[in-house]
């Protein structure tokens, strides 16, 4: 399972990188939710994945026992997740409105800001 | 004092969402803003005194004691950033008055100034690092936002570098952070800092470390991270250029120093090392770039740039007086940069343009612009006996003091290039005669006027004041820097007798 995510990671990193490296607006898009999926499946793997035991200790125990699940990096990822998607679904709008604005999903196109002659 | 230190978060917050639901009422809006503004610079003034004269203390959130909990620290480094936060929400706040337009005002541009005001404070007063995080992110989707807003296409694009970018370096960090739980089992940084410094593992530590680099350098526009600033920070009304350029980069600053005096100090001969080479090189790239520049928001954007260097180069020469260098450099540095953003958007309400090829005579017809000007256009370049001789003094000396000879080189002939700078603005915009073909200068009226002059004048005596009374304010400084190398302080207010 460990080994499966892992290889996950990589290739989400990957594809993110190289995607975010293209010139086409909605691919750096794709990019960087792949970079934030990738970071979030990060947390869930070296926060090291136990199965099937309890993450609470029961009213009885006074002290939890190895082996047990550590909740917190799930709590992590949910406030991520959230994160994530709000200001995901910001930079969509934001890259439409600027794709009508410019009519070009080129990133080439859009120099008004960077040239000298026309600042 | 608990709820002293959640009231810089939670003033701003109720601000917003009182003034979101206000959104209709245009005059509600302005009164309401400038109120809560003044509220909660009065809230940040109570806490610096509090923590001035009764030392660091910290607040457990959710029931939950150190390390578990969500912890709210101050210190002195701390609550100076959150009264500067105050002073410059203040100062904006007027500024805005008669410099916004009706219909940013009705989408909602005061409510998303809070909302940005409420994301700083909680970055700078936050203990714990993932909590950072979601500080960062609260603060950047107001950003974007208000960046975006008014919709020109100069503000879509200088908008779409500054998501990337900023977007990417989240993603890095939260990857930094899961790794860091992964290795330590604990996100709060005054827990990770005794963990860390138990470890035996240092190399994987310093992976970690130059990834929070990577992550708050983009953030702070830093060699060769920059890039999506001066694409951007020019393109929307003055107002909000001055927040961001006053704040926003600081954020970052205020992080770099935060963890790598806190919580990296492992192997400060590589960590430190790789800082200073890339302050250098912040420094030189920001100013050689303000050079080729010929619009007065570029060149000052550009500038804050090469500032953060000096910045950076306090942190990275790690000596107690390099380190209050670097804490006064901020200081100095955030109340300059926004009067002359201000002072650029004054500029633009009389002569409608921010190019200096279209600006020209303002002298001729207000000599005390001029004045005010210079006032942090030579502070900014180090003139003495301005704010910003001091801090470059210190900073220097720091350097040489430890026989860094190269960086002190080139904080120097850097500085010397910033009052270049500063001269072709004053040749440009003040000096010289107007253009032939200017159209005639819309003065602004009596009331008008006094809100715009108002924050400028502010800024302006208290860039004064730092330079001629400079000795408080340096003292403060190296007990500020104190705490900071001396971290047992922090630590024991946090974890108190829960370990």
């Amino acid at each position: 399972m460990i080994l499966l995510l892992t290889l996950l990671i990589g290739v989400l990193y990957a594809a993110g990188i190289y995607m975010i490296l293209r010139r086409s607006l909605v691919k750096i898009l794709l990019g960087l939710l792949f970079l934030g999926h990738a970071a979030n499946l990060l947390i869930f793997t070296v926060g090291k994945i136990t199965k099937g035991v309890p993450a609470f200790a029961s009213d009885d125990l006074s002290k939890l026992t190895e082996p047990f699940a550590d909740p917190l990096p799930q709590a992590l990822i949910l406030t991520a997740i959230v994160i994530g998607f709000g200001v995901q679904a910001f930079a969509i709008v934001l890259f439409k409105r600027a794709y009508q604005t410019v009519d070009s999903d080129d990133i080439d196109k859009l120099k008004t800001t960077d040239s000298l002659s026309r600042s | 004092m608990e709820l002293l230190l959640l009231l810089p978060v939670l003033i701003p917050f109720t601000g917003g969402i009182i003034l979101l639901a206000l959104r209709n009422y245009y005059r509600a809006q302005l009164y309401g803003n400038t109120i809560i503004s003044a509220i909660s610079l009065v809230v940040a003034i109570t806490l610096m005194v509090n923590i001035y004269s009764g030392g660091i203390s910290s607040v457990q959130l959710g029931g939950w004691g150190a390390p578990f909990g969500i912890t709210f620290v101050a210190d002195l480094l701390s609550a100076v950033m959150v009264l500067i936060t105050g002073i410059i929400g203040f100062t904006s706040s007027l500024f805005s008055l008669s410099t916004i337009d009706k219909d940013r005002v009705k989408y909602g541009y005061y409510p998303l100034i809070q909302f940005l005001l409420m994301g700083i404070n909680g970055a700078f007063l936050t203990g714990d690092i993932f909590n950072l995080y979601v500080w960062f992110e609260v603060m950047l989707i107001s950003s974007f936002v208000l960046l975006a807003l008014g919709g020109t296409r100069e503000q879509l694009e200088g908008a779409i570098k500054y998501v990337t970018l900023n977007l990417l370096s989240s993603a890095i960090f939260l990857a930094a952070i899961g790794i860091l739980y992964g290795l330590a089992g604990t996100l709060n940084m005054a827990d990770l800092s005794v963990k860390i410094s138990g470890m035996e593992n240092t190399g994987m530590i310093s992976v970690v470390a130059m990834l929070l680099f990577i992550a708050f350098g983009i953030k702070s526009a830093v060699f060769p991270l920059f890039f999506w600033l001066p694409a951007s920070y020019h393109t929307p009304p003055a107002a909000v250029s001055a927040i961001f350029a006053g704040l926003l980069t600081k954020v970052g600053v205020y992080a770099l120093f935060r963890v790598f005096t806190l919580i990296f100090t492992h192997d400060t001969g590589f960590t430190h090392t790789v800082l200073l080479f890339v302050a250098g090189f912040t420094m030189l790239s920001g100013v050689l770039g303000a050079a080729a520049q010929n619009d007065f928001r570029r060149i000052l954007s550009f500038h804050i740039v090469s500032q953060i260097g000096y910045m950076i180069m306090g942190l990275a020469l790690f000596s107690p007086l390099a380190l209050a260098g670097g804490i006064f450099y901020i200081i100095h540095h955030i109340i300059v940069k926004t009067n002359l953003f201000f002072i650029s958007g004054y500029v633009n309400r009389i002569k409608g343009s921010y190019k200096l090829k279209k600006l020209g005579g303002v002298y001729k017809v207000y000599p005390w612009l001029g004045f005010l000007f210079l006032i942090p256009a030579l502070s900014l370049a180090g003139i003495p006996p301005l704010s910003g001789f001091w801090a470059k003094f210190s900073v220097a000396k720091a350097g040489l003091e430890l026989g860094s000879y190269t960086i002190v080189g080139v904080s120097l002939f850097v500085g010397l290039l910033t009052l270049f700078s500063m001269t072709k603005i004053w040749n440009e915009v003040f000096w010289k005669n107007a253009p032939q073909d200017s159209a005639p200068d819309a003065a602004p009226e009596k009331k008008e006027q006094f809100f715009i002059l108002a924050p400028v004048i502010i800024l302006a005596v208290i860039t004064v004041t730092i330079g001629l009374f400079s000795e408080p304010f340096f003292q403060f400084s190296i007990k500020a820097a104190g705490e900071l190398l001396d971290n047992t302080g922090y630590i024991n207010s946090v974890l108190g007798g829960s370990l």
